[in-house]
């Protein structure tokens, strides 16, 4: 049998041992996802990459292309349920897009309107979350946090300093953490240059003094939405 | 101390009219008014129930998020927000003058704001109460009357206002809410075919511009009686002026002159207003009263706006609208100066003066400039003051060493004209209420008075000059007699 596997009913090669999701990337099409990188272990704690492979649920980041493998992707059914989990991820947080600096470059935002999602649904939680200022070139806007884990990876897998870590328990209770001993960026190595600085799919980990220097018109998701720039922005 | 019919004596013996709401833009305003057995008038409120809470949660937030974010304080100037946080910012990074491209395209987006305020205030809000009379049929009173009774004027005013939208898009990125301006610049220049588009309508709106003075002074000429007199009362007032004297709707110093026309502070560094101004606070308005404090908080009340910049220039840099404004202030003697509704008359100079402006800028190359940011010497604080389309707004922060704002102080234009608003409530209120029963057409004369100012109450659009009114006489025994409400149809009444 070739090595290859339909993706709503187009049919994308893969190389053994590639996942579903690397397989339809590399072959430009789009499987909604969020905490997926392709430099980066995978994290498979989003879910929006949620297909469906012989009728049955799987992480497309996760599961391993096999050979036939019938797989729905942008069905009514899993775009609902994709829907549904950026409202919940938009309501976790804080997440104000009209004065957001990454508006327009926002892989959350992006994807929302990939999706159509026209409201947030559920009430806002509202969760009092910090803002750290305190390095001379970064800012860490916790509000808008999706726990994608990226910025964890990056530090640790691309600038081996493991800044960033996932703790506490709990909806509210669990968040990324700097590792240090004030819990401050300022009391850690990280260089505005690490590969963490600038992995960030929204808009926590931010470089100072430069918010808004691209105009509407010409910021990343203007220019196309994200699902027509699959190799270069999808990552 | 009080003002007149601020305050009654003996306030349980009285009953209560109440306008609830009087629509502002992101709020709510009311007016009440209390009257004797007799309908004397004993006391008269304007108040503003709206609570605004940005200067507290920009507080944590950085700084290059600020002109962004303030600017939702309003949906119908939000450029002058969105610029005046800029240059409070400007301030901050030490930035003493922009690249001539950054000023150029501030500018034009601020005028391009001017044009579509000024525009939609006039001709959507204001000008059925003028065509048709204060007190006209309620059903016809109304911008869709307008277009159905003087379609060239109704279309004038709806491509007016588009194509300053149009001016603003092409500087900020979008017609409302826009991100262009930057602390120490601009994000983006006018592009060649920007350019050419603005280029192509740009004499048609001077020419409709100056239309539009044309029509107000011909209201005026025909109602000359009753326009001056209506809500009239001697202020002093507060602007920018450049420093020649000549309008500068941008950037300037402060200048304020008293009732009598003397100078109480001119070429004022605005960097320091709190030394000539100061707030006062009353229990029954959640607005402050700004005051100048060589007067005092008593005489110190002033008022801001087209009618103060027009008359308090020395000239105006475009030509047909300083000849307009040399004809303004020699009609009557002079005496529409002074008049509430100078305002309107006032605005619409001013909306030429803006057209004029765009036009000029536009035949300026620097505009297409790549030269967007500028640098300086980082401070704690920053204060931008601009005339935003209703006066004078002043926009005053501190930030701290990590680049978060600490502090945050708004004095918008609206605030400044609190206490001559309610000066002029009360005015309409002594001639037109007294002995009279409600009717929609009296509760339209008070709104016409507010109306003037162009305050954030009557300028939302949604509104459309359908504001949703409610009055009710209450008896000294709070038992309700009267009460009127107006809303999308039409004014229903119900008596106890």
């Amino acid at each position: 049998m070739n090595n290859t596997f339909q993706l709503d009913g187009e049919e994308i090669p893969f190389t053994p041992g590639q996942t579903i999701m690397q397989a339809a990337t590399a072959h430009g099409s789009y499987i909604p996802h969020l905490c997926w990188h392709p430099d980066f272990s995978v994290h498979g704690s989003c879910k929006l990459c949620t297909v469906k492979v012989n009728g049955r649920f799987g992480s497309s980041c996760t599961m391993e292309a096999q050979p036939g493998m019938e797989v729905e992707n942008r069905t009514a059914e899993l775009d609902d349920k994709r829907r549904t989990l950026l409202q919940m991820l938009f309501v976790e947080g804080n997440h104000f897009c009209p004065s957001c600096e990454k508006s327009g470059d926002c892989k959350l935002q992006a994807t929302a309107y990939e999706l159509k999602m026209m409201s947030p649904h559920f009430d806002m939680f509202y969760p009092d979350r910090p803002v750290d200022a305190s390095h001379p070139d970064i800012l860490l806007d916790f509000n808008r946090c999706i726990m994608c884990g990226l910025c964890v990876a990056a530090s640790r897998e691309a600038d081996g300093k493991n800044i960033f870590a996932m703790g506490g328990r709990g909806l509210l209770g669990r968040r990324v953490h700097v590792s240090s001993e004030s819990g401050k960026l300022a009391d850690t190595d990280f260089a505005a240059t690490d590969r963490a600085a600038s992995i960030c799919p929204v808009g926590v980990i931010l470089s100072k003094r430069r918010g808004f220097v691209v105009p509407i018109g010409r910021r990343t998701y203007d220019l196309a939405p994200i699902s027509a720039q699959v190799t270069e922005k999808a990552p | 101390m009080t003002f007149e019919l601020e305050t009654a004596i003996a306030p349980e013996k009285l009953r209560r009219v109440a306008i609830d709401p009087v629509s502002r833009v992101e709020g709510h305003g009311k007016v009440t008014i209390l009257l004797d057995d007799d309908n004397k008038v004993h006391q008269v409120r304007l108040h503003i129930v709206e609570f605004r809470g940005f200067e507290k949660f920009i507080q944590g937030r950085p700084y290059w998020e600020v002109p962004v974010m303030v600017q939702r304080l309003c949906g119908i100037c939000p450029v002058s927000h969105h610029l005046a946080a800029s240059k409070a910012m400007d301030m901050m990074l030490g930035v003493k003058e922009l690249t001539p491209t950054a000023e150029k395209i501030r500018r034009l987006m601020h005028y391009g704001q001017i044009l579509q305020s000024h525009a939609l205030h006039f001709f959507h809000l204001s000008s059925p109460d003028l065509l048709f009379g204060f007190g006209s049929n309620v059903a016809a009173r109304n911008i869709v009357g307008v277009v159905a009774a003087h379609p060239e004027i109704a279309k004038k005013g709806v491509l007016l206002r588009k194509y300053g939208q149009e001016v603003i898009r092409m500087t900020a990125g979008k017609r409302v809410h826009g991100t262009g301006s930057i602390p120490g610049g601009v994000n983006k220049s006018l592009s060649d075919g920007e350019r050419a588009d603005l280029l192509k309508d740009i004499y048609q709106m001077v020419a409709w511009s100056r239309d539009a003075v044309g029509m107000i002074r011909q209201l005026f000429e025909q109602n000359l009686a009753e326009y001056n007199d209506f809500g009239r009362f001697r202020s002093s007032g507060m602007c920018l002026v450049r420093a020649d004297g000549a309008m500068d709707l941008y950037h300037g110093g402060l200048r304020a002159r008293d009732t009598d026309g003397n100078t109480l502070f001119d070429h004022f560094n605005y960097g320091r207003y709190w030394e000539v101004i100061a707030e006062d606070v009353k229990p029954w308005s959640y607005m402050k009263f700004p005051f100048f404090k060589s007067l005092g908080p008593d005489d110190g009340s002033y008022r801001v706006g087209p009618l103060t910049r027009v008359t308090q220039c020395d000239s105006i840099p475009t030509p047909l609208a300083d000849k307009e404004r040399e004809e303004f202030m020699a009609f009557d003697g002079g005496s529409v100066t002074g008049a509430t509704l100078g305002y309107h008359w006032a605005r619409m100079i001013e909306m030429l003066h803006a057209a004029e402006s765009i036009k000029d800028l536009l035949h300026d190359d620097d505009i297409l400039g790549h030269d967007l940011m500028a640098t300086g010497q980082r401070q704690q604080r920053g204060v931008g003051v601009i005339e935003a389309p209703r006066g004078t707004l002043i926009h005053h922060y501190r930030v701290d060493e990590n680049d978060l704002v600490i502090r945050a102080n708004l004095i918008v234009s609206t605030t400044h004209n609190n206490q001559a608003m309610n000066t002029a409530v009360r005015e309409v209120a002594k001639k037109y209420l007294n002995g009279r029963e409600i009717t929609e057409g009296l509760l339209n004369h008070i709104e016409v008075a507010i109306r003037a100012f162009d305050p954030c109450l009557s300028c939302a659009t949604h509104a459309l000059g359908q504001m949703p009114l409610e009055v009710a006489i209450v008896g000294a025994d709070g038992r309700v007699l009267d009460e009127a409400t107006r809303d999308h149809r039409g004014l229903t009444r119900e008596s106890s």
